[in-house]
């Protein structure tokens, strides 16, 4: 008697303790809530339409979750996305590179802004919040300055001439088409992220070690785990992403402003939180943070289909938000537990 | 001698943590480490670990001067520590941690199904009862997540085991249960580092003693040179002890 009991109280307890449950519940609620006043949300067109935003976010939202489980933040990824996007298209534009070259170079100089954050913080022990606000504010200076430098205006465009266009607007900016409805390719990229993140998370050596760094850095090191490469890898895992947001982006509208970016930092964490990541670390889950980007896409649009002022849409975020710290708490608690 | 230290000393800035201090570690045997809060005990012992570096004297791995360059240069030499401070990741499940940092492989991915198996049965084999080992360690009590360390530096095959206060946090009964793994580690044949202030926990399960008192060594007695009452005695310092009970009767 008391052993089933015991049985179904562990059963009750792994499924609270999934830090992805809050999320998936709050899909369910925003989706059935839109979903029940607009048919064209819950239209194969409508779900391509909010699945779109979603994507990009998501793929940010994964890899900051990745950060945030490991016990840190970055608060430059969203400008990052920008200066990605503005090196591909300047070098194609105004240098003559052809697309993949300068999305090559785009990717050097993000995987270095990683590294610069990752050994920054790593070596002089300072909270990331602090050094990433510091690359954060950098890079949005170079973005503007440099743009206005080479040409003027505070934006570069006509990358639809450059060489390798076509090929690579295909691979990251194109479309799907599943069941005569054109999906963004972005949301095939997203999936796959989230499931290469996933797998490291839960079934590889460094996943092991993020949880690890996150929950307690000492503890880890003690343990034998190599720390600061474990951190310096997350931060360039963000810029990795951003690169591939921003060139998605670029792509897309072949034109990027010079202060694209700003503002979305704070979107990603948003979402990873709504997905179950403690904002101390050391817990969470990309299935999460890509639900809670779902949850963003939904409302963005949904909101619009149902006519309401957009204005609402940052009032819901901060619900969402509020929401879903004082569910990740009780989880927590109920998961940490003392039990003799 | 597995492990050996001769006059070693470490200082934290102007903090003079520890000075000139000489302790060994034979294989299947225990030597205690005593000391009243502030001793120095954890530092003596991080530096056995790998934690912290010495700052002089000399540091003997089977008898050959060794600097050790961290963590995991002091685990690859077989000596696995249970830190006061540091020992567990809370939030991470018992399996997860009992891996941390060792994690077996299959190709490139983490094994985790033989990680499972291979915790659990290691805990069954130390007579360590976990009912779940999917459940955070978090939700482990102090003597549970003790022992798991413990059967933890067994199962990685140290040959050196140190466990910073194991017992202090600890009621009567859960102390018992921490002294037996303790025993039981010993009977395998790992030389065990023991650190505790409380000499009634140390003296049962102890063959030497090294008493230390605000960084430095009282000295290392073997456990036939020293009475339980004499170590008691030591402990509390006896000059403190007789102005304490002078003190006491006055009132
Ligand atoms: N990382 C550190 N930085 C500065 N001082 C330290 C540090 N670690 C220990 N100390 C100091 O060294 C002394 C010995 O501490 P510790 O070894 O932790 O004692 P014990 O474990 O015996 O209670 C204390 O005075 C403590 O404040
Ligand atoms: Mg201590």
């Amino acid at each position: 008697m008391t052993d089933e009991r015991l049985a179904r109280a562990g059963v009750l307890r792994r499924l609270l303790i999934r830090p992805e449950l809050g999320a998936v519940v709050g899909a369910i609620v925003v989706f059935a809530f839109f979903a029940a006043q607009s048919p064209v949300f819950r239209s194969l067109d409508g779900v391509a339409n909010w699945l779109d935003p979603a994507s990009t976010l998501g793929i940010m939202a994964v890899a900051i979750a990745l950060l945030m489980i490991g016990g840190e933040f970055d608060l430059s990824a969203g400008v990052l996305t920008g200066t990605t996007g503005l090196i591909l298209v300047t070098l194609a534009t105004e240098y003559g590179f052809n697309v993949w070259p300068a999305m090559l170079v785009s990717l050097v100089v993000a995987l270095a802004v990683g590294l610069l954050n990752g050994l920054i913080v790593t070596r002089t022990r300072l909270p990331s919040f602090i050094v990433t606000l510091g690359t954060f504010l950098m890079l949005q200076g170079v973005n503007l300055g440099v743009t206005k430098a080479l040409t003027g205006t505070v934006q570069v465009g006509g990358l639809r001439q450059a060489g390798g266009y076509a090929s690579a607007q295909a691979v990251l900016g194109g479309t799907v088409e599943v069941a005569g409805t054109p999906f963004r390719v972005a949301i095939l990229w997203w999936l796959l992220v989230t499931a290469a993140a996933t797998w490291v998370l839960m079934r590889s050596r460094p996943g092991n070690w993020i949880f690890a760094v996150g929950g307690d850095e000492r503890a880890a090191r003690a343990a034998g785990v190599p720390a600061a490469r474990t951190k310096i890898a997350l931060f360039m895992t963000t810029a990795f992403a951003a690169w591939l947001v921003g060139s998605m982006l670029a792509l897309r509208y072949t034109s990027v402003q010079a202060n694209i970016g700003i503002g979305q930092e704070f979107i990603y964490i948003i979402a990873a939180v709504i997905g179950g990541c403690l904002l101390t670390g050391g817990y969470g889950s990309a299935v999460g943070a890509a639900i809670g980007a779902v949850i963003f896409g939904m409302a963005d649009k949904g909101i619009v289909f149902l006519g309401w002022d957009a204005d609402w849409f940052k009032f819901f975020l901060g619900a969402m938000l509020l929401l879903a710290t004082l569910a990740n708490r009780l989880v927590r608690r109920y998961a940490e537990e003392v039990r003799h | 001698m597995i492990l050996e230290t001769r006059g070693i000393g470490k200082s934290f800035g102007s903090v003079l943590a520890l000075r000139e201090v000489s302790m060994g570690v034979e294989a299947g045997q225990v030597t205690c480490v005593l000391g009243d809060n502030g001793a120095g005990k954890s530092t003596l012992i991080k530096i056995l670990a790998g934690v912290h570096r010495h700052d002089s004297g000399a540091l003997l791995v089977d008898g050959a001067e060794v600097r050790l360059s961290g963590p995991r240069d002091a685990l690859e030499r077989g000596i696995a520590t249970v830190h006061q401070d540091l020992a567990m990741i809370p939030l991470m499940s018992v399996w997860r941690n009992f891996f941390l940092g060792a994690e077996p492989r299959r190709g490139l991915a983490f094994d985790v199904r033989t990680a499972r198996r291979v915790a659990r049965e290691e805990l069954r084999a130390m007579g360590i009862d976990i009912r779940d080992v999917d459940q955070p360690v978090g939700t482990l009590s102090g003597g549970e997540r003790q022992s798991v360390a413990i059967a933890r530096a067994v199962h990685f095959g140290a040959r050196v085991l140190i466990l910073d206060e194991p017992t202090s946090a600890l009621g009567v009964k859960q102390a018992g249960v921490v002294l037996r793994y303790i025993a039981r580690a010993r009977d395998r044949g790992l030389g065990v580092v023991f650190i505790t202030h409380n000499p009634h926990h140390a003296y049962p399960v102890g063959d030497r003693f090294l008493l230390l008192k605000r960084g430095t060594s009282l000295g290392e007695y073997a456990k036939a040179d020293i009475s339980r009452e004499r170590l008691t005695a030591l402990m509390a310092g006896e000059a403190e002890l007789r102005a304490l009970a002078h003190e006491l009767e006055r009132e």
